[in-house]
């Protein structure tokens, strides 16, 4: 792997890492399988590329993060005030983000970014210029990690948290937790909306499709941060998510590298994705598997001994 | 303080499972009474608290506490008034956090809770303070994670954060059904220790009929949705299980052979 190569991947992995840290809220915060991932990236991509071609690139992040919020919220309404399934309200709003990110594209399934100034100019003119790709994502996940460890661990951070542990401890404390599930979605849901608008910004396009399977990778991200980084503490929990989604980025770069198809990409990411969540039950299966042929081994013994 | 009138609650009206779970019940609680609850499997005790609680919306009657109409409040907004112990020692906690941080929810019950720091230096003094009052070891722990604790712990801790913010009405479901004998004995110390304290009005129900006539100022009995019996003062002194018994079948008309009733 080249050192081009390798940047790259890092400078994907940090942007992708807002995505993860998203899903972290979802899945692991609150408990939670949103699947509106995958409609509130492109809505993100969509809003950018939109902002950026009208010459605001840095409202367009801001922009872009209150998009995914509303997304967010949508699902969450859907689920406590309606009653929907999590799963479910999920892919409602991400099926009809379709048609919305579409509307704010303007009909077009692709805009192009070409030439047009991005985040990613801020540092022209200065030393770092040739560095902003990697600058910049690095200074906003910083300053994202440090605001999500101090806001979960506010009053509202506290309860949220609490939500995913234990929605009837949560109302018996007095805090309604349709509030939290709608604030927690929608900070998820905004952080990857952020994602996709910086991703779009990155690689100088949005495409309507580019959400297809964001929740899976989110989840890889975060699966793979959890077992080699631990889950001690929140702050270490964060950077366990960074660093996973980072990683994540590494090893596709690689198996590009070693000439693997990006079709198979998808398939690749759907097969860690299930091995991760099934860990526990093989290895609960190879305890079960070892103590039998212990047992069995033993008795052998036994009987050669008596015979 | 709590004033229950003629209350209804059904299960599954105009189906073939319909059920009257409470049946035109009404219930008055003076200030810093501390009543128990007794009666067989499903004779409402439990549907009663999550009347009170805000669970389930009564079908008819009305709620009062401290004089105000709470019968269409919602769970969370009554929670602020009323603190609560469930018989699942995990439902009163939150596991992957830490004692410290399940005190904090509980600490900021009666206030919106907003972007403000959730633990600040000084309230984590005062939760240690609480903590070694239990005399369980928890104000060192109090950064472990609440999943490391045993039932009894859990229930104890629990009981601290239903009452760290005084409660207009404690409410006590079974809470003590979980737990192995010594640390049933030990929570309801807890128990009688945190509401003499606190002179907090309760009501607990219990299926330890010793327990219901030991603890509290007045007894009640329930059958199929109703009181049946209602024992205070003198009566209640000379009351034992025996006797209490003997009223349960004369007043219901059936033979107490409840399996869950602890008799001694």
């Amino acid at each position: 792997m080249n050192v081009q190569v390798l940047f790259g991947s890092i400078e994907l992995g940090m942007i992708y890492a807002i995505m993860a840290l998203g899903v972290f809220i979802s899945f692991r915060t609150l408990n939670m399988p949103d699947l509106t991932v995958d409609g509130s990236f492109v809505l993100g991509a969509a809003v950018s590329a939109v902002m950026c071609t009208s010459g605001h690139p840095q409202a367009a992040l801001g922009t872009a993060f209150l998009a995914g919020c509303i997304a967010g919220s949508c699902t969450a309404l859907l689920h406590t005030k309606l009653k929907i399934q999590p799963l479910l309200a999920g892919i409602l709003v991400m099926l009809g983000l379709w048609s919305v990110n579409l509307r704010v594209m303007a009909g077009k399934a692709n805009i192009p970014l070409i030439n047009k100034t991005t985040v990613f100019n801020l540092l022209d003119g200065t030393a770092l210029e040739t560095y902003a790709t990697m600058i910049i994502p690095a200074a906003i996940i910083i300053i994202l990690m440090l605001l999500l460890y101090y806001f979960l661990k506010t009053e509202l951070g506290l309860v949220i948290r609490a939500t995913g542990d234990n929605e009837q401890m949560v109302r018996a404390l007095g805090c309604n937790t349709d509030w939290t599930i709608l604030i927690g979605l929608a900070v998820a849901n905004g952080l990857v909306a952020l994602s996709g608008a910086m991703i779009a910004q990155y690689q100088s396009f949005a495409d309507i499709t580019m959400g297809t399977g964001m929740v899976i990778i989110g989840l890889a991200s975060v699966i793979i941060g959890e077992v080699l980084f631990g889950i001690k503490s929140l702050m270490r929990r964060l950077i366990a998510v960074v660093l996973g989604a980072m990683l994540y980025r590494l090893v596709i770069a690689a198996a590009y590298q070693l000439g693997m198809s990006p079709n198979d990409f998808k398939l690749v990411s759907a097969l860690i994705v299930a091995l991760a969540l099934s860990m526990p039950v093989i290895k609960e299966r190879y305890q079960i598997w070892k103590k039998r042929r212990e047992n069995h081994a033993n008795h052998l013994g036994e009987e050669r001994k008596n015979a | 303080m709590l004033k229950i009138e003629t209350i209804t609650k059904i299960f599954s009206p105009g189906s073939i499972n319909e059920k009257k779970a409470i049946d035109n019940l009404s219930l008055t609680l003076d200030k810093g009474e501390f009543v128990t609850v007794i009666g067989g499997n499903g004779a409402g005790k439990s549907t009663l608290l999550n009347c009170i609680a805000g669970v389930l919306e009564t079908d008819s009657g009305k709620i009062y506490l401290g004089g105000e109409d709470i019968t269409y409040m919602p769970e969370y907004k009554r929670s602020r008034y009323i603190g609560r112990v469930f018989q699942d020692p995990l439902l009163g906690t939150a596991f992957d956090m830490t004692i410290e941080e399940n005190l904090a929810i509980a600490y900021s019950k009666a206030k919106t809770r907003g972007l403000a720091p959730g633990i600040r230096k000084s309230q984590s003094k005062l939760f240690r303070e609480k903590l070694a009052r239990l005399g369980l070891g928890l104000e060192n722990r109090i950064q472990q994670k609440v999943g490391l604790l045993s039932g009894g712990q859990r229930q104890a801790l629990t009981l601290l954060l239903a009452t760290i913010v005084k409660p207009e009405l404690l409410l006590l479901d079974e809470h003590t059904a979980a737990l192995d004998p010594a640390a049933s004995r030990q929570v309801m110390d807890l128990t009688r220790q945190l509401i003499m304290e606190h002179q907090l009005t309760t009501i607990m129900v219990t299926h330890n009929m010793k327990n219901a006539l030991e603890f509290g100022s007045r007894t009640i009995m329930m059958h199929e949705g109703r009181i049946i019996l209602d024992l205070q003062g003198r009566e209640r002194t000379e009351m034992t299980v025996e006797k209490l018994i003997e009223h349960f079948s004369r007043k219901s008309g059936e033979v107490l052979d409840n399996d869950r009733l602890l008799l001694i």
